[in-house]
């Protein structure tokens, strides 16, 4: 049987780099899917390499269905099978809803919703003709409970964990586990642009009293990603220092 | 072209058969969905692994007129000869 590769969108930086050290450091070979920081998701590549495993990093903006199509295509040829697929990439572009225009809601449900169900999509194949696969998207606290300033964002979240329970159910027999990860605050780029006042007003309400790491949020995710969580699909695990307690 | 009917269906009794499904039961008149009990899921992983098995493309639209192993048979018969 050729290799199986993960595939990880996003993984040039924050919690996508994370689960992509998190796969490789499990021998699986990486495929980094970036959309504009070449620079970066090299370095994740260099991180893997370092950690002796290997991959790839291939450029798909998620929102256009032909650029998922040619990652995709270029990984099966350069890698093999996409067998673990983790939808992670995501924006942001908080405003109150009664000022947020339509482009912020488009963009944000485009490339967190949208991007998800579009890379499930195309991986499914590849994963019924392997008869083994494991996706996990990546949603957000953001979308169990509400988030004030951030209502694009929030619906795209809470539209990722609905996709994922209900393509859980349709490839249950296929030995196909399709679970998302929700994490809370945790610290990347995308909360460092909260800016200090908000991280600290937020972090006031995480039991834990401190924001996550996304090696804490790959833990999860590469557990969902093996043969031991292999009964769980349809899951949403939340990973929130306690904050939905 | 009987024979080569015949062989593409030999090739669909196998593949079925690992879904334990009986050979006997997969004739030209049978219905995939009533007959062999194969949902649009099914449909699409069977259509995979022919694709597989005789080195073609069957994109999904192709696969609204297969009703029964008869019509996927046709349909795999055209797509080798166009092929060929």
């Amino acid at each position: 049987m050729s290799e199986q590769a993960a595939l990880v969108t996003g993984a040039s930086r924050g919690i996508g780099r994370a689960v992509a050290l998190a796969l490789a450091a499990e021998g699986r070979p990486i495929a980094i899917n970036y959309r504009s920081g070449a620079d970066e998701a090299k370095e994740t590549l260099a991180m893997v390499e370092e950690l002796g495993g290997r991959g790839i990093c291939v450029q798909a903006d998620v929102t256009d269905s032909e650029q998922i199509d040619r990652c995709f295509s270029e990984v099966e040829k350069e890698l093999g099978a996409v067998t673990v697929l983790v939808n992670n990439a995501g924006v942001r572009a908080d405003g109150l809803a009664l000022s947020m225009t339509d482009e912020m809601w488009d963009r944000v449900i485009r490339t967190n919703l949208f991007g998800t169900f579009a890379c499930s999509r195309r991986a499914l194949r590849g994963m019924l003709r392997t008869r083994w696969g494991r996706i996990v998207n990546v949603s957000s606290i953001a979308g169990i409970q509400g988030s004030p300033g951030q209502a694009n964002y929030s619906a795209a979240k809470a539209g990722v964990v609905g996709f994922t329970r209900t393509l859980a159910r349709e490839v249950a027999a296929k030995n196909i586990t399709v679970n998302a990860v929700a994490p809370g605050l945790v610290t990347t780029e995308l909360t460092e642009t909260l800016g200090e006042k908000r991280l600290a007003e937020i972090t006031s309400h995480v039991p834990q009293g401190r924001p996550g790491t996304p090696e804490e949020v790959a833990g999860a995710v590469r557990w969902l990603c093996g043969e031991e969580a292999g009964y769980m699909t349809g899951s949403v695990l939340t990973l929130d220092g306690g904050m939905s307690a | 072209m009987d024979e080569k009917r015949n062989q593409i269906l030999e090739t669909m009794r196998t593949q079925l058969s690992e879904r334990g499904i009986e050979g006997d039961k997969v004739q030209f008149d049978a219905t995939l969905a009533q007959d062999l009990g194969l949902d649009s899921l099914d449909t699409v992983e069977m259509t995979l692994g022919l694709e597989e098995s005789f080195g073609i493309e069957i994109p999904d639209s192709d696969l609204e007129n297969v009703a029964t192993v008869g019509d996927a048979v046709d349909l795999i018969q055209r797509k080798l000869a166009v092929g060929a």
